[in-house]
This record gives C-alpha cells, sequence and structure tokens, in this order.
C-alpha cells in the first residue's frame, strides 16, 4: 500500500515538474519573462544539480567533502574544450564534462576516502585548489583571463539535466545501494561488519556526485560566456555546501529547497555585493541556531503528504533541540 | 574427515600494539553447532580478539582458519561474506535508519542488483528489492520487531536494540555469530529472555556462536564449553563445571590468595 502511494507521489511530481517546464518555456518563448529571470531559473537549476550532487557525497555517504568546485571546474573546462576548441555538439560537452569530473573523483577519491572528518574536509579543499591553480597556469584554456564560451544552455538543456540528475540520484539512494552508504554514514564499523565494502560504496558515491557536478560544469560553461578559474575558488565549494548543509543533510527535497532560496536570496543580493556574504552569514548562524538540522532535517518533503508519516516524531525533534 | 576440520581454529593468533602484546599465543578449536563462552576480567582481551576473528586487526603472529581456510588479512566486510557475523560491545545500530532498513543492509550482500540497474530502475532492481524487503520483514517477525519496522533504531528501548543488533547480524547469514557482551546492561528478565533467544537462534539457523559475557550466570547456564581469557593468554577451557573450580580461573578473576 505504502509502495503504491510512493508510486502516485512519484508520477505527480513528474507531471508537475512538466507543468513547471513547459510553463516557464511558454514564458521564455514568449518574451514574458525577462532575461534576468531567465537568467536567474537557470542559475537555480545549475545550483540544485550541485545541492543534489553534494548531497550524496555529503548527506548520504557521510563524507565531509568541500572541494566540489573543483569538479565543476573540470566539467566547465572540459566542456568548453568540446565545444569551443574541438567544435562539437553541446550534448557531447555535457557527456564529457560529467565524465571527465568522475573520473577526477575517482583518482582522488581513492587516496583520500580512507581519511575521516575533517581530515578528508582539508584534503577535498586541496584538491579544489589545486584545480582551480592548475587551470589558472594552462595556456590552452586561457590562463587566468579564462576562456571564451558560446551561450547553449538553454532552458531545455538545464531543465532535463537537472530532472535526470534528480532521479538518478532519489533512485540510487532508494536502493541496496544506497543504503550501503547510509549505513558508512551511521556508522562505518558496523557497516563494514555488515559485509558492506565501504571503501567502494564512499568512491562510487563521490565519482557519482563528482559525474553530475561535472554536467553542472557544463552547463555552467555555457551559461556565462566566459569561465575564468576565479569563477571555482574555495568560496565557491562553499556555496554549494551550505545548500546541503542548510537543506538538512541527508535530504534530498531540503538540499533542492535551500538550492533554490538561496539562489534567489543571492541573485537579489546582488546589487549590494558588500553586503551580500554577511547577510548570507547571518541566515546560516541564525538557521544554525534555530533549526541546527536543517530545513528538512533528514526528512524528505513527500513526508509531509503520508499519513503514517511520523509528524510528532518531527515536533520531539525540534523541542529537543531547543531545549538543548 | 571433512567432521575432523573445526568450524573455526585459531593457531598460535597473536598482537601486539607497540610493545604491548594484546592478544597471545591463542589456541582455540570451535566445532560447528557449538556454543562457547568466552571470559574474562576487563583488559583480558576478550573483545580484541574477537577484532582479530573479524578482521579488524590482523594477527601480528599465528593465524585463524574458518572451514580450514586461512582468514588473515581479509577486510572485515570480506571475513563477514565468508560467515562471520558480529555484536558490538556498545551498540553500533545505524541510528538513523529505520528498523527495517538496519536488517535489509544486513542482506545487501546476498542481493545481486547492480548499482545502474537500480540508477535506470530495471525490472531487476524491482524484483531485488522486494525480495530483500520480504526476507528482511520475515527476519523481523522471528524477534518480535517486526511492529518497530519503521521506527528510527535510536527510538527502540535499550533491550529492543540489542535484539535488533542480534537480529542484523544474522541477516548476514553467518555460520558462526561473535556476540559481544549481548546481556551489557540487561536487567534479569531481559538476560532470561535473552538466554532463551540465543538458544533459539543456534536451533534455528545451524549456527555456532561465540559469546562474551561478564554475567557468569549467564554463561554458566547457557555454554557448552568456556574458554577463560586474561592478560592476554588462555588460561583455561572446559565445561562450566571445570572453569567454576579452576584454580586458575578464581585467581585471575579474585587475585591470588594471600598466604
Amino acid at each position: 500500500m505504502s509502495k503504491y502511494r510512493r508510486l502516485k507521489g512519484f508520477w505527480l511530481s513528474i507531471t508537475l515538474a512538466f507543468i513547471i517546464f513547459f510553463v516557464i518555456q511558454f514564458l521564455i518563448t514568449s518574451g514574458q519573462l525577462n532575461p534576468f529571470y531567465v537568467n536567474m531559473i537557470l542559475l537555480i537549476s545549475i545550483n540544485i544539480i550541485l545541492a543534489v550532487s553534494l548531497h550524496l557525497i555529503i548527506g548520504i555517504t557521510g563524507q565531509f567533502s568541500i572541494g566540489h568546485a573543483g569538479f565543476l571546474a573540470v566539467g566547465a573546462y572540459a566542456s568548453a574544450i568540446i565545444t569551443m576548441k574541438l567544435g562539437l555538439p553541446f550534448w557531447l560537452a555535457i557527456v564529457t564534462g560529467g565524465i571527465a569530473a568522475a573520473l577526477s573523483g575517482l583518482i582522488i577519491g581513492i587516496p583520500t576516502l580512507r581519511l575521516r572528518g575533517d581530515y578528508l574536509a582539508i584534503a577535498t579543499l586541496g584538491f579544489g585548489e589545486i584545480v582551480r591553480i592548475i587551470l589558472l597556469n594552462v595556456d590552452y584554456v586561457g590562463g587566468a583571463s579564462g576562456m571564451q564560451v558560446s551561450h547553449m544552455a538553454t532552458w531545455p538543456w538545464v531543465f532535463f539535466s537537472m530532472l535526470l540528475t534528480i532521479l538518478a540520484i532519489r533512485n540510487f539512494t532508494l536502493s541496496r545501494h544506497g543504503r550501503a552508504c547510509l549505513s558508512v554514514r551511521e556508522d562505518e564499523i558496523a557497516a563494514d561488519a555488515m559485509g558492506i565494502n565501504t571503501t567502494y560504496y564512499k568512491v562510487a558515491a563521490f565519482i557519482i556526485g563528482a559525474f553530475f557536478a561535472g554536467v553542472a560544469g557544463s552547463l555552467y560553461a555555457h551559461n556565462f560566456y566566459i569561465i575564468q578559474p576565479s569563477n571555482f575558488g574555495f568560496l565557491k565549494s562553499i556555496d554549494i555546501l551550505i545548500y546541503v548543509v542548510l537543506g538538512g543533510l541527508g535530504s534530498l527535497s531540503g538540499s533542492i529547497i535551500a538550492a533554490l532560496l538561496l539562489t534567489i536570496v543571492s541573485t537579489f543580493l546582488q546589487d549590494y555585493p558588500e553586503t551580500r556574504m554577511i547577510i548570507y552569514s547571518l541566515v546560516l548562524i541564525i538557521m544554525m541556531i534555530y533549526r541546527p538540522q536543517g530545513l528538512m532535517g533528514t526528512k524528505e518533503l513527500t513526508a509531509l503528504f503520508k499519513k503514517n508519516a511520523p509528524i510528532k516524531e518531527d515536533a520531539q525533534d525540534g523541542n529537543k533541540h531547543t531545549i538543548a | 574427515m571433512e567432521t575432523n576440520i573445526p568450524l573455526l581454529k585459531v593457531d598460535h593468533a597473536s598482537i601486539q600494539f607497540g610493545g604491548l602484546k594484546a592478544v597471545s599465543d591463542i589456541q582455540m578449536e570451535i566445532q560447528k553447532g557449538e556454543l562457547v563462552g568466552l571470559i574474562g576480567p576487563n583488559g583480558a582481551g576478550k573483545t580484541t580478539l574477537f577484532n582479530l576473528l573479524t578482521g579488524v586487526y590482523t594477527p601480528t603472529e599465528g593465524s585463524i582458519l574458518l572451514n580450514g581456510k586461512r582468514l588473515n588479512g581479509l577486510a572485515p566486510y570480506k571475513i563477514t561474506q565468508k560467515g562471520i557475523s558480529r555484536t558490538f560491545q556498545n551498540i553500533r545500530l545505524f541510528n538513523d535508519l529505520s528498523v527495517l532498513d538496519n536488517v535489509k543492509i544486513a542482506y545487501h550482500t546476498l542481493a545481486k542488483h547492480s548499482m545502474l540497474t537500480s540508477i535506470f530502475r530495471l525490472p531487476f532492481h524491482f524484483s531485488g528489492e522486494k525480495e530483500m524487503e520480504e526476507k528482511a520483514i520475515e527476519f523481523l517477525k522471528i524477534f518480535h520487531l517486526d511492529v518497530y519496522k519503521d521506527e528510527k533504531a535510536r527510538n527502540l528501548p535499550y533491550g529492543q536494540q540489542r535484539r535488533l543488533e542480534i537480529a542484523r547480524a544474522l541477516a548476514a547469514s553467518p555460520q558462526l555469530l561473535l556476540l559481544d557482551e549481548p546481556a551489557a546492561g540487561m536487567n534479569p528478565q531481559e538476560t532470561k529472555d535473552l538466554m532463551k533467544l540465543i538458544r533459539f537462534i543456534r536451533e534455528q539457523f545451524d549456527l555456532t556462536v561465540i559469546l562474551i559475557e561478564h554475567d557468569m550466570q549467564l554463561v554458566m547456564g547457557v555454554c557448552e564449553r568456556i574458554f577463560v581469557l586474561d592478560h592476554g593468554q588462555l588460561i583455561a577451557q572446559g565445561i562450566p563445571e571445570e572453569i567454576r573450580n579452576n584454580p586458575k580461573v578464581i585467581e585471575a578473576y579474585l587475585g591470588e590468595e594471600v598466604s
């Protein structure tokens, strides 16, 4: 019965997604949406891809990685080379961006995922910086002045990439493989004792997360006319991390909602670049004080619609946190 | 001939941490179907021995054989797949996951659908997941935990958490089950139920069990054979009656008699 309900909810959300897609597509083609908002919508979608891909690594597998902008950069540059230097079609660029990032995820994942907690964070941070500095020094991709990229990331491309990303991550999570990743997050020693190859799943989550970050990178590159190494600095990684933490570690819908809200906030704050980070940080501090488990906690949006969902338990959780 | 190969053979196994020999020169043979107790004062090396058996540590000397095959140097998850499963002294459940998911994870290695099958939701994924779910629920029923199946593991009462941990270890379908102080923190009634449960699962699943325990009543009552560790060494082994009267054991527990 619950399976039936889940299935119904699934098709309902797919239908809803398509309605949103066609409405926005209509507004764009009929020219009723001004370019500022079109750009914001594209940016939101790209950020959602990033948030969801990092959610798999941090929220599901529990590996605290703060070098996500590195994968974004690898994807962006790889795809830009495909379209701008080699003149190949955009779809191939998206795929290549994803694969290039996944490969870098494999290379960085195998040695660093032995580390735990803060050590892993520092190692991944190092990876992000290495990517940026390599790009800064390679003349083929323009060095510090960056690379010109033509605008190809239209709404259908971005939308379907986002939809496929969310679906893939959701499907992965709701399977034995996703549960294996969750068990790594919960207790690595116990997971090991239950026959889970923890290294394999950590690396797998890392690669899948990196792949979709690379896809986001391809879209990002083909949305902004120019990419520069400075776009992919440490702060970009932190931005993505914030979506995941603010949305609630372990909640897919939470990271989507957080990416949506924060992108809107930061887009409107663009006129005040000096105060942007201050307001941003304030939001985070307030959030962490009053709702340390994030917007959604570990719950999904769909839980709100379920009758048998233990909603009272959520309230208990909230109380516990405020009392403590 | 085959019956002569013990299920588990610990052959002169030692482990050294720096200058400390936590477990030294242990020799044990356990036959299929036995229920064996492992006792000893605090710090005797009981849990360390479990960690050696499950691959958390690799013995610095000697070897460990399961059905005559060496386990040395295998990763813990591989040893679990070969048939040794365990519980932990301090409960290690997957706290934020549901009771059902806790058991499903132990079934992980028995399911075969691949990662890509799951991502693309091919038919094999659904049949595999369905089978896992059915098996897990069946299992929870044996332990009377099926009523809690959607509850988070952390919300279970303490005694039930212990039971869930045993259920999870069993779901990994071991030949040899290692229980590390299963009765710790339980009241007498819960301990009594636990003893019944341990006997029951051994019959039901055709298991061999090694049990670390401080509760002498439980150990003496349920185990057929007992091994005693002290300072990393095996000082005695035998049936409960022998152990009870063994002067070395009494000395280890109560100290040497002052003359």
